[in-house]
């Protein structure tokens, strides 16, 4: 049934995980960014629901017979993600009404 | 058995992470938010694979049906200003700051893969492992106040979303009383014109219910 090692999912997270920070580092669309943090977060996302399923049970400690701590902390990350893109995309909008740009060069009015 | 398992595998590893580098390249936000996409539906595959079916679900419903929707919302809002052009100005170091980003992730998965690797396949999992009743069960006992909390949270963001979003716009209502009153003397005419066929026409329809009653 589980014929796919934790490994294989481990370096696709890290993989994912370097894709999206390059695509921080590198693009200056504002858009852009906020995907690739979405891009990071599911990265992480992937590794602890991988760890969650090779870990072994604990039996004792809980009393329940499977521990899900790995997919609970996930589904916080999703709904926290959720929350952070619907703010950054306002913050997006007001700072494309203020300077007519989603650069992210163009936020400098405090350099100015 | 095993080889679908690994199709799978290596179908939604290459949903991933092209769709990772489609959204990191495209020039188009649009094939960015596409690329996005992609990476989410192979993420969700990957946590089939994984004993995640709820999580799988939640993947698809809160990222494909409501966050990428924001962004295409977002984008479209923009119009064609979304698309920013290149220039090359700081090019230099930013290409310098990912080539040691890069260089440093792939010596750390080049020691992980020189460390060796532990068992290769997995214990079978428990039968409640990621369903709706198993994860429930536990989030409303162990994590019940993160959970309340979290709903507060989403709470809190959509209300600082529209604040921050609809931008400081004048209320009607808090005008100073002079600039009203000089609107209304600005407008007479109309405001008796709209109010007598809206009386009328509420007399009619009040007509028209008793009718029907």
């Amino acid at each position: 049934m589980s014929s796919v090692p934790i490994q294989y999912f481990l370096v696709v997270a890290a993989a994912l995980f370097v894709i999206g920070s390059v695509g921080f580092l590198l693009r200056r669309n504002l858009l852009v960014l906020l995907m690739s943090i979405e891009l990071m977060l599911n990265a992480v996302n992937l590794t602890l629901v991988a760890y969650n399923r090779a870990q072994p049970l604990n039996l004792s400690a809980t009393g329940t017979p499977v521990d899900h701590t790995g997919q609970i902390l996930a589904f916080f990350v999703i709904a926290v993600a959720a929350a952070e893109a619907a703010v950054g995309l306002a913050i997006v909008l007001a700072f494309f009404r203020v300077r007519r740009s989603v650069r992210s060069d163009d936020a400098d009015i405090l350099r100015n | 058995m095993k080889t679908f398992e690994l199709l799978f595998f290596g179908f939604c590893t290459l949903m991933v992470l092209l769709g990772g580098v489609v959204t990191v390249g495209a020039k188009n936000p649009i094939r960015g938010a596409m690329g996005l996409l992609g990476t989410i539906a192979g993420i969700a595959g990957m946590y089939l694979g994984l004993h995640a079916e709820f999580l799988a679900a939640v993947q698809f419903i809160v990222y494909a049906g409501a966050v990428v929707v924001l962004f295409l919302f977002v984008i479209m809002l923009l119009g064609p200003s979304a698309t920013s052009p290149r220039d090359a100005r700081t090019a230099i170091p930013r290409y310098f700051g990912a080539a040691v980003f890069v260089a440093t992730a792939a010596a750390a998965m080049g020691v992980l893969i020189r460390a060796g690797t532990g068992p290769t396949t997995l214990a079978e999992a428990p039968a409640k492992l990621g369903t709706i009743e198993g994860l429930g069960h536990e989030l409303f006992t162990k994590a019940v106040v993160p959970f309340e909390l979290s709903g507060a949270l989403l709470l809190i963001a959509v209300v600082g979303a529209v604040a921050v979003a609809r931008g400081r716009q004048p209320d009607p209502t808090m005008l100073p009383a002079a600039e009203k009153v000089k609107q209304d003397a600005h407008h007479p005419p109309a405001a008796t014109a709209v109010a007598q066929p809206s009386e009328r026409a509420r007399r009619e329809l009040g007509a028209h219910g008793k009718d029907a009653s």
